[in-house]
């Protein structure tokens, strides 16, 4: 069983929503995913406006309409405009299909602009993923590290949050949430390194571990064999695969009466 | 299959899970792997080249079980490099080079660039050019190296017909018309290791004809399983899967061995 965390309505052609999931299903299909979640739309950009996310989760939900029962969605908010979000949050996740919550590069997530976000989403019992680089070649002004993300996460201890890309420089990563067992880590989004998924599993244990691709920009294959290519106990790959993630949604698909 | 890029002893800046040479072997071989072609991690920082090449012959004789095939270092901005030249030809009896020009820092319209490939031309040596090594966002902070500009090679093939090049870990930065562009400029093969985005392999042949792509992993610092999984993820058909695994790997060696 593999449930994909992290997946994009890019990398492939398509003019429409629909268009796009239907031909990235025929690549999970090739790769054996049953399940994907998907964030942000046909377009990005860095510092999102109000209408500019709407549009996005517009796209993400439209994905989704024939594919219900393989694909969830995350809605894509900003903290740079924090009633609009909770508004946003209210349409796509209360009243509307998502279940979870993305955050990108617009503000760094120690902010406390982040913290009636997070309360709001956690209070759906959304999951809340921020993408988060350590980037050596410097990061954008609003773009995360895992360090920011362990700021945020002492503040919300009892929230659950997944820390994307695992900081990209995962041997720095992994170690800037350790300590904050609420932090869960996305394996997606950065090369297929190896001894990664080892370190991980040593430090974090396996259940705080979610596999994600971040296609289209990646692939299945590369970030696949993180978790396939490991030395690592078969019972972790299954909690990495798929079982970790399930869990995590369960509470929220539940409630949307969402099959899992 | 063929795996036209591994590299043995030690990543300088962690170990890896399979960094034992046997274990590498082992690795390939449950992969399917009959034969890959070996650099070592040493040619990034050793200065002393003949002692990483020497090794790395020994290495894959004593442990390769018949499947590694070394391809020594050559550093030409080293006084007297053309003597590596020589002896891994002459001494070693490589069938290949691998050059890093990103971690001993020359580009690619130097002279001694020109002039190694006209050594390379002479004595029938492929040459496999190592785009990068990692991303260049997770390098260590003190080794901070650029991945190579590869844009002056259209111009440098244009007076070196007869070389055989082998990009590696090229698909980062070599991508679009670029890339279509240097397939174009001479006998140029491109390995897998490095290409993302869904389907990968199959919008690769979009850019360049399928007899100039190579089945490369970059085991043991990638996942050997990325390579493979890539294989499955493109709809390929068995011919196509063929000549990418091996069919254009042996006849890369088999035009350029004496
Ligand atoms: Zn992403």
């Amino acid at each position: 069983m593999i449930w994909d965390l992290h997946c994009h309505l890019s990398g492939v052609d398509g003019r429409t929503p629909d268009e796009r999931i239907a031909q990235l299903m025929e690549y999970a299909d090739r790769m054996g995913i049953e399940r994907l979640v998907f964030f942000m739309g046909m377009q990005w950009s860095h510092e999102p406006s109000p209408d500019d996310f709407r549009r996005q989760n517009d796209e993400v939900i439209q994905a989704l309409t024939h594919w219900h029962d393989r694909a969830f969605g995350f809605a894509y908010v900003s903290p740079q405009f924090v009633e609009e979000s909770l508004a946003e949050i209210a349409r796509c996740i209360e009243n509307g299909p998502l279940v979870g919550i993305k955050l990108w590069v617009a503000k760094r997530c120690r902010d406390e602009a982040l913290d009636a976000i997070i309360e709001r989403a956690a209070a759906l019992k959304a999951a809340i993923f921020q993408h988060t680089w350590f980037k050596g070649t410097g990061n954008l002004p609003g773009e995360s590290t895992p360090v920011d993300l362990a700021a945020l996460a002492a503040r919300h201890p009892t929230v659950r949050l997944i820390c994307g890309h695992t900081g990209g420089d995962w041997e720095r990563g992994i170690r800037a949430i350790r300590g904050h067992a609420n932090v869960s880590i996305g394996t997606g989004g950065f090369d297929p390194t190896a001894g990664m998924m080892e370190m991980a599993v040593r430090e974090l244990g396996p259940r705080r571990i979610l596999y994600g691709s971040d296609i289209g920009g990646r692939s299945f294959a590369s970030q696949l064999a993180k978790v396939t290519g490991a030395d690592i106990p078969d019972e972790a790959r299954r909690l990495i695969l798929g079982q970790n993630l399930r869990r995590m949604l369960l509470p929220i698909l539940r409630e949307k009466g969402i099959d899992a | 299959m063929i795996d036209v890029n591994v590299s043995l002893s030690r990543w300088p800046f962690r170990r890896l899970p399979d960094d034992e040479t046997p274990r590498l072997v082992a690795r390939l071989k449950r992969a399917g792997v009959t034969q890959a072609i070996a650099g070592s991690f040493d040619a990034l920082l050793h200065k002393d080249v003949e002692g990483v090449n020497r090794r790395l012959a020994q290495e894959c004789r004593t442990h390769g079980d018949g499947l590694l095939v070394p391809f020594g270092c050559v550093n030409p901005t080293l006084p007297d490099w053309q003597e590596d030249v020589r002896r891994c030809h002459e001494v070693h009896r490589m069938r290949g080079i691998r050059l890093h020009p990103d971690y001993h820092g020359y580009t690619l319209d130097a002279p001694e660039f020109a002039e190694l490939l006209t050594l390379a031309i002479k004595h029938q040596l492929i040459v496999q050019l190592s785009v990068m090594m990692e991303d260049e966002r997770t390098q260590h902070p003190l080794v901070q190296v650029q991945a190579v500009d590869t844009s002056p090679l259209v111009d440098v093939l244009a007076d070196h017909a007869d070389a055989t090049l082998v990009l590696l870990n090229s698909q980062r930065t070599v991508r679009g018309e670029a890339l279509t562009r240097l397939a174009e400029a001479g006998n140029v093969s491109f390995d897998i290791a490095m290409q993302e985005s869904v389907g990968g392999i199959e919008k690769l042949m979009k850019l360049v004809p399928h007899k100039r792509l190579l089945f490369g992993s970059h085991a043991p610092l990638f996942y050997l399983e990325s390579a493979l999984l890539k294989l499955q993820e493109s709809d390929l058909g068995e011919t196509i899967r063929r000549a990418i695994t091996v069919e254009n790997a042996s006849r890369l060696s088999n035009s350029n061995s004496t």
